[in-house]
């Protein structure tokens, strides 16, 4: 086993004819906290949602916790059950309470007995703060706790890698903080974790590296003290110059 | 002007809403007189009412003949035309209910009726415990034991009774069941064969969908059982009714297809990602998060299409089956009852089953249809 969660190289998407992601080159270590940020439409999210096969990509390699992403469906759920993604809607099962949003995957993917995957579940639901709403249902949350949910929800599959999606950009002002405050516990605690947001105080807080993208490519890469005092392209300093104010 | 800051020094009192508003009086002022157009249709529709009411209730009721054992009941007294012939009716109630079903048999159609009944209460009631278990039950168990229990298995008693002797409401509920318990399901798969991703699987979708809606149900029932015959031998060739209920099914499944893929396409994309991001199969995806929802905003439609094929059912007659609609055309042409309002009762009597039926259905998919709006606001259990 490397000591590499996530290895990209020489990647490209194109949506139809739209050169979406053009060589990408990326290594995300073990316990490493990686943050991309960039303008709307650079591809920073096309980029994770490669990253587990909910996009494909038409050129170059992405291998994920030693597996490598082909056409082959059953390797692909493999790196899925492995990888946790929260997504900026949420996305939670609105049929489903909040604990049975949690325990589906774990029962019907990793075929874990019901009394388990609910024990897992609640404890999960304890640590992001809101074991009182586990049976509840999706649509009687406020959008900071069904975020908090769908952290937990992706949890329970024990991933070896957290992915986000901008995961505060749906939110109320006054429920951004209790979603960052659980993503920082996590990152605390050592979990792997990729990314996208436009929230430059949790990045300086976080982050191990910094990945800059526009235009489908990687811009720059950088350590966040260095990123944010001292950045070295002009988009990159056009960039921040624009969103710290 | 004295400062631009207003503030309110008291609540404003809360009061009563002015007669016109509220009571018998506003509603009538609300929904019958509301303007001149309005008020004008509400003569309009009253003026229609009082025309033809009277004589409705008149025929049904008040002049209608309840009793009698044959023909000489329903004629006209002394030059006073008889109203409906219920005494008709009532004697042949039998007959429209079982077909000619043997009579010391009959118990295992009224068992069905029962299990029937039970089964699709549970499966209709939304908070019901164990639903899951209930769509087994209906979708299979009732199925196998509707067979063994209606035609019959020497082995365990039950004597064959062939089909060719069922008839009448029981052919009218076999049918409807059968149809919608074996099209629901095909039309699920035509609906996600339609979207598929694999294109011989959607183009074959496409192909059985469009094929079929382009096709009236009588010429499939035509087929099943005029044509089919000359292509197959005629020991292979299936019975009467189960060659009409194969068409009821194809016919019904094109359309249940569409009425499930309306459903899919109302499912947030969101929530096929979530479930493929935790890294369920697609079988898996589609039956635990994709499915209950869709069905679920699905059920009024679905029920309007169990309505359309409730009523439809009636055209398994070109196939030489005698389903309710039959058995009262084939009871009003009997000479022991001949008389000039036999048929109208006949017809009178169908019409109130057909619509008491109906009408059910559809204030079922209302209920649903209220209780998914309220959900949908309320954000609790659809």
């Amino acid at each position: 086993m490397t000591d590499a969660a996530v290895e990209i190289a020489g990647l490209h998407k194109w949506f139809g004819s739209f050169h979406a992601l053009a060589d990408i080159n990326l290594t995300v270590t073990r316990g490493e906290r990686v943050v991309i940020c960039g303008p709307s439409g650079s591809g920073k999210s096309t980029l994770i949602r490669c990253v587990n096969a909910i996009e494909d990509f038409q050129r170059g390699e992405i291998v994920v916790d030693g597996v490598r992403l082909t056409k082959n469906l059953k390797r692909i759920d493999e790196v899925r059950r492995e990888v946790g993604m929260v997504f900026q809607q949420f996305n939670l099962f609105p049929h489903l309470t909040v604990l049975e949003n949690c325990t589906l995957a774990p029962i019907h993917v990793r075929k874990m007995p019901k009394a388990e995957a609910e024990a897992i579940a609640r404890r999960l639901l304890d640590r992001v703060r809101i074991p009182e709403q586990a049976d509840k249902y999706p649509g009687q949350l406020s959008g900071g706790q069904q975020q908090r949910v769908a952290i937990a929800r992706a949890l329970c599959m024990n991933p070896k890698i957290m992915m986000f999606d901008e995961p505060t950009s749906a939110l109320d002002p006054e429920m951004v903080k209790e979603v960052l405050d659980t993503m920082v516990e996590l990152a605390n605690d050592g979990m792997t974790m990729l990314v996208v947001t436009h929230e430059m105080g949790f990045a300086r807080q976080v982050a191990d590296r910094m990945v800059f993208m526009d235009g489908g490519q990687i811009v720059e890469i950088n350590t966040p003290a260095e990123f944010f005092t001292n950045p070295q392209h002009e988009r990159t300093k056009l960039f921040l110059s624009q969103i710290l104010k | 002007m004295s400062g631009a800051a207003y503030v309110r020094r008291e609540p404003a009192p809360r009061l009563a809403p002015p007669l016109t508003q509220v009571g018998a009086l506003g509603w009538l002022r609300v929904n019958l007189f509301s303007s001149w157009l309005n008020t004008a249709l509400t003569v309009v529709v009253l003026a229609l009412l009082l025309w033809v009411l009277p004589p409705l209730v008149r025929f049904l009721f008040i002049d209608a003949v309840w009793s009698g054992s044959d023909r000489t009941a329903c004629l006209a007294t002394d030059g006073h035309e008889a109203g409906a012939c219920w005494a008709f009716v009532r004697e042949r109630l039998f007959y429209f209910i079982y077909g000619s079903y043997p009579v010391a048999e009959r118990w295992r159609v009224d068992v069905f009726f029962a299990l029937f009944a039970v089964s699709t209460g549970w499966l209709l009631w939304l908070d019901a415990p164990r639903r899951g278990l209930a769509a087994i039950v209906f979708f299979v168990a009732l199925p196998v034991l509707s067979y063994v229990l209606l035609y019959g298995w020497p082995l365990i008693g039950l004597p064959v009774v062939d089909t060719s002797l069922w008839g009448g409401v029981l052919v009218t509920v076999v049918v409807t069941a059968v149809g919608i318990a074996t099209s629901l399901p095909l039309g699920i798969l035509l609906a996600l064969g339609r979207r598929s991703e694999m294109p011989t699987v959607r183009f074959f979708s496409i192909a059985f969908i469009e094929f079929v809606r382009g096709v009236p149900l009588v010429t499939v029932l035509f087929m099943a059982s005029v044509m089919l015959p000359l292509f197959v031998p005629p020991a292979w060739s299936p019975d009467k009714l189960i060659r009409a209920l194969t068409g009821v099914m194809l016919f019904s499944a094109a359309y249940q297809a569409e009425v499930v893929r309306a459903g899919l396409e109302a499912i947030p994309r969101g929530q096929y990602e979530a479930a493929r991001a935790l890294g369920l199969g697609y079988w898996q995806m589609n039956a635990l998060v994709v499915l209950p929802q869709a069905l679920r905003i699905t059920i009024p439609n679905i029920v309007n299409s169990v309505i359309a094929l409730f009523k439809d059912t009636t055209l398994v007659f070109v196939a030489g089956i005698f389903d309710f609609l039959r058995t009262i055309e084939v009871a009003r042409s009997d000479p022991k009852w001949a008389t000039p309002v036999t048929s109208a009762t006949g017809y009178a009597f169908a019409a109130i089953v057909y619509f008491v039926c109906c009408y059910g259905m559809a204030r079922y998919a209302d209920n649903v249809e209220r209780r998914l709006a309220r959900a949908d606001r309320d954000g609790g259990r659809r």
